[in-house]
């Protein structure tokens, strides 16, 4: 039992600097507004109390002057304020362009981690610390919210949506994760824990996986539901070419521009009529309900990696797909963060020296694939 | 001031007798018994959930409830103490009471549609008993999407339905209210010689009428979602759950001005009396109670800056809930400036207006770092949100309602309360109050999230403490009902102005009203407030004489 409680949180990330800054200050300010009133209430209160039955007071000036001051005083002193809070706000908003992606999944009542290079863990989640990390989230469920207090941040994680959020863990320790919007029954234990590491110790850690990496386990999807019989890339293609799209604005049928983002790609499996790229038809089947949160996140991620300059997979025969490879190893060149040594996989696994069959290299066109063909633009 | 021994002959409490002549009353302060006595009922159902959550707390692991019952224990809180006891605390009792005989009416515009509200409150009150005993409701009061609609395998449906026939209550007492002061205020009677009391009853029932059917809508698209399976918002029916949270925010936050600003009314009536002196401001405070109403209906997006809604939305939301916080800035400056030079006395209702002040502006200035998206990225759904809605609610509502209730009680009942148990619950509330709530700021800010059953260690000794106040709040709670109760029949008989108050409701109805409120209409001929600046013996003459002489006294001008 600890009898001395604590009183205020660990603070172990560079966003958190700023929150605890603004705490402070609007405990400043508002400490000092409200003791000031509370000093005038409490003299006045005492001086000016009954001192017997039939008392009565003079009678009161009001003074137009002191009124409006008080109106309008507030008013001036809450845009600075704003300004300061929105800053805050904005400041931690944006992900730095460097930041590593780890996608998230809430269900009940767990929290789910699917890394870059192929890592899945529950309810724990390990980073490096020093490095901007990005947090790509969904709900299988309910809604349900990622809350780091040490690192202050919070958002929600809400079912058929992509939200997401970031963090620099700025000291190695271990850090409570919670769910902090109420999903049903063990809600409460709907916790975990962040294992922020050292750079070298987190090396280590990832080497310890061995699942291929999360965009090979998206192309291996791609080409096990064949999208690429129709986004094939050719000039007879029914659906447009997937490569170098992510990111890109481009025009619907209905003459609207839309902006590629993780929210378009669900929106465009689970909903395919709800936005259609100009100039095609409208022929693709819905996948709603034939992927689960994880699978769909793979497919995002492989299409970002086609996105930046990787080629889209040419349509394979072997059933099996792409074999898993050890991780560490950065196979689709996607990874902002590249461990130079990897170890071999561990668990048993294909060793590293598999043969891509699927993977092109970069920038240099598959034999299958003619020279990326119109992009729904 | 010579105290009258024996109530009048005949008066509204003695007017009838039966249970006919009470449950089928248009009189208007039969109908605030009503009110008082089933909201009393429900307040005590609430805090006995509140005081197991409070048990369960003791202790990291929880060892009293298993997680379901602990979640259906704060939905029942949450869903009986907003809405079957803050929305219609002070409106539907005090204000019932109180408008007719504060405008110098009869009684309310519609009598048999007040009768009827209070029945509607009824069913929906019965209806929520029902689902609580057969199975519980376990979505928290904000029954949130798709949890609510797709995954919650408890009585939701039934539960939306009685917050839905609850709404027309709260609409239909909204409704009286507006007309009663819009077309029945007595010969005189200005709008701005009106109590801050109607000023706030006023707002309060604008928010009612144009808010509480967007809360019907919303539970409505609930049910029709869960029984038909109609998506409206559980995006795997191809519904948008966030829109659930706009259009629930767009009711329940301006209902938390519906908790609060009868409260902060009764507040300006009760520091005058005590201060013996005109509210200061009186026409910056009266307004400012509509600007209130009129700018709570623009800022629900702040309960929403990490539910994914666009941060552009937040910053404006943001704005517009730092603006919010101006009139009520502005309400407290002036309470404060009324003590000034005045003739404070500490009876019971005034420590309470004390404990208000204090505890309001906490909860208050709170309210600015929630309202911050910068703070709100780390606040957001944690103890701190908690302790911020205590102090507007418990530390503000509450204090206030206790604060109106002690006030008018010799006016209600023609007894006075003890003094001196008045005093000290007041002071053990305060105590209490504090106690429990305070901790929960720091917990907040700590991280620990609410609707937790179970939780980390480090949280425990802040919990211990809170869960120790709210053992002391909990005797504060009991301590009036005992007493109040035990004045009905025991207390001594209240003079007709036991504090010496401005208003129609003392100065024209006696030691307490007849079935009819006033013999004869009162003319108004002076500002409200206007405190005596000459000897209170030599108004008191003036007024026997002229009661004397069978006319109505005329309301004493102030020079």
């Amino acid at each position: 039992m600890i009898f001395v409680p604590q009183l205020f949180p660990e603070q172990a990330s560079t966003g958190a600097v700023w929150i605890d800054y603004f705490y402070f200050f609007m405990l400043a300010l508002c400490g000092g507004v409200g003791l000031t009133v509370t000093v005038f209430i409490t003299l006045f209160a005492v001086k000016y109390r009954r001192r017997y039955d039939d008392e009565i007071p003079p009678e009161s000036h009001e003074s137009k002057w002191l009124e409006w001051g008080w109106t309008i005083f507030p008013f001036v002193a809450f845009v600075p304020v704003f300004f300061f809070s929105t800053a805050v706000y904005f400041k931690n908003a944006t992900p730095p362009a460097n930041a590593m992606e780890i996608y998230v999944t809430g269900r009940q009542w767990m929290w789910k981690f699917q890394h870059l290079d192929g890592q899945r863990e529950i309810n724990t989640l390990h980073v490096p610390v020093g490095k901007p990390i990005k947090l790509v989230m969904s709900s299988e469920d309910v809604i349900h919210s990622f809350f780091v207090p040490a690192f202050r941040i919070h958002m929600d994680v809400v079912p058929k949506k992509t939200t997401t959020t970031w963090f620099e863990a700025t000291k190695a320790g271990e850090y409570h994760l919670f769910c902090s919007q109420y999903c049903g029954t063990e809600h409460a234990n709907m916790i975990g824990t962040v294992y922020v590491m050292e750079p070298a110790d987190y090396e280590k850690w990832l080497a310890q996986a061995s699942f291929g990496g999360m965009a090979l386990r998206g192309q291996n999807l791609f080409n096990k539901l064949a999208c690429n019989s129709c986004h094939t890339g050719d000039a007879q293609a029914r659906a447009p070419y997937l490569s170098n799209i992510y990111g890109k604005t481009i025009q619907t049928d209905a003459g609207e521009w839309v902006t590629v983002d993780e929210n378009y790609i669900r929106e465009s499996i689970y909903k395919p009529n709800a936005k259609i790229a100009a100039g095609y038809a409208g022929i693709m089947p819905t996948y709603e309900g034939q992927l689960s949160e994880e699978e769909l996140q793979t497919l995002i991620v492989y299409l970002k990696a086609i996105g930046s300059g990787v080629q889209q997979a040419p349509p394979i025969s072997n059933p099996q797909g792409v074999q898993p490879q050890p991780a560490g190893k950065n196979p689709d060149g996607t990874l902002p963060f590249k461990p130079d040594s990897a170890k071999p996989g561990t668990a048993g696994t294909e060793p590293a020296k598999q043969p891509e069959p699927a993977k092109p290299a970069p920038g240099q066109p598959a034999p299958t694939n003619p020279a990326p063909a119109k992009t729904g633009k | 001031m010579t105290p009258e021994n024996a109530l009048p002959k005949e008066h509204y409490l003695n007017h009838g007798y039966g249970w006919k002549s009470w449950l089928l009353t248009t009189d208007h302060k039969r109908i605030a018994w009503l009110y008082l006595v089933s909201i009393t009922l429900m307040f005590f159902l609430g805090g006995f959930a509140a005081f197991l959550i409070r048990l369960q707390l003791l202790t990291p692991q929880g060892e009293i409830l298993r997680n379901d019952t602990y979640n259906k224990m704060f939905t029942m809180h949450g869903v009986v103490m907003i809405f079957f006891f803050l929305i219609p605390s002070i409106p539907a009792t005090l204000g019932n009471f109180l408008v007719p005989l504060m405008v110098g009416a009869k009684d309310l515009a519609f009598p048999k549609i007040n009768l009827i509200s209070w029945y509607i409150f009824i069913i929906g009150a019965l209806y929520v008993l029902w689902i609580i005993l057969s199975g519980g409701l376990e979505t928290g009061w904000t029954f949130y999407t798709p949890y609510s609609t797709s995954y919650s395998t408890s009585n939701v449906t039934a539960a939306t339905l009685g917050v839905f026939v609850l709404g027309f209550s709260s609409i239909l007492t909204g409704l009286n209210f507006i007309v009663t002061i819009h077309k029945m205020r007595a010969p005189g009677m200005t709008w701005f010689r009106m109590p801050l009391l109607l000023w706030a009853l006023y707002a309060t029932s604008l928010i009612q009428i144009l808010a509480t059917p967007v809360l019907a809508i919303t539970m409505v698209l609930v049910a029709v979602e869960r029984f038909a399976g109609v998506g409206i918002f559980d995006p795997a029916l191809g519904g948008d759950p966030i829109l659930y949270q706009h259009m629930f925010w767009f009711y329940s936050h301006p209902a938390v001005y519906i908790m609060i600003l009868p409260g902060m009314g009764v507040i300006s009536e009760v520091i005058s009396c005590f201060a013996r002196k005109r509210v200061f401001g009186y026409k910056f405070v009266a307004v400012s109670s509509l600007m209130i109403a009129v700018f709570g209906f623009l800022v629900w997006g702040h309960h929403m800056y990490v539910s994914g809604m666009s941060p552009y939305a937040g910053m404006t939301f943001s704005l517009i809930s730092y603006l919010v916080a101006v009139p009520s800035a502005v309400k407290t400056f002036n309470w404060t400036a009324t003590l000034y030079k005045g003739s404070v006395s500490y009876d019971t209702p005034m420590l309470y207006v004390l404990g208000f002040l204090g505890l309001f502006m906490v909860g208050g200035l709170t309210g600015l770092f929630l309202a911050s998206m910068g703070l709100d990225q780390h606040l957001h759904d944690t103890y701190f949100v908690i302790a911020h809605f205590h102090f507007i609610m418990v530390g503000g509502a509450v204090m206030a309602y206790f604060a109106g209730i002690h006030f008018w009680w010799p006016k209600m009942t023609g007894r006075m309360y003890p003094e001196a148990w008045g005093r000290l619950s007041a002071m053990i509330l305060f105590i209490g109050f504090i106690l429990t709530f305070f901790p929960q700021f720091i917990l907040g800010y700590m991280g620990m999230p609410r609707r937790y059953s179970v939780y980390v260690p480090e949280f425990q000794t802040l919990n211990v403490l809170s869960t120790a106040g709210s053992t002391i709040l909990a005797v504060g709670y009991v301590m009036p009902l005992v007493y109040m109760l035990w004045s009905l029949k025991y207390g001594e008989i209240a003079p007709a102005n036991p504090w010496r108050a401005k208003g129609l409701e003392w100065e024209a109805t006696g030691p307490i009203p007849a079935w009819d409120n006033f013999p004869v209409t009162p003319t108004v001929t002076e500002d409200a407030y206007n405190y005596p600046q000459r000897p209170v013996a030599e108004i008191e003459r003036e007024r026997a004489a002229g009661r004397a002489e069978g006319r109505m006294p005329e309301l004493a001008s102030g020079d």
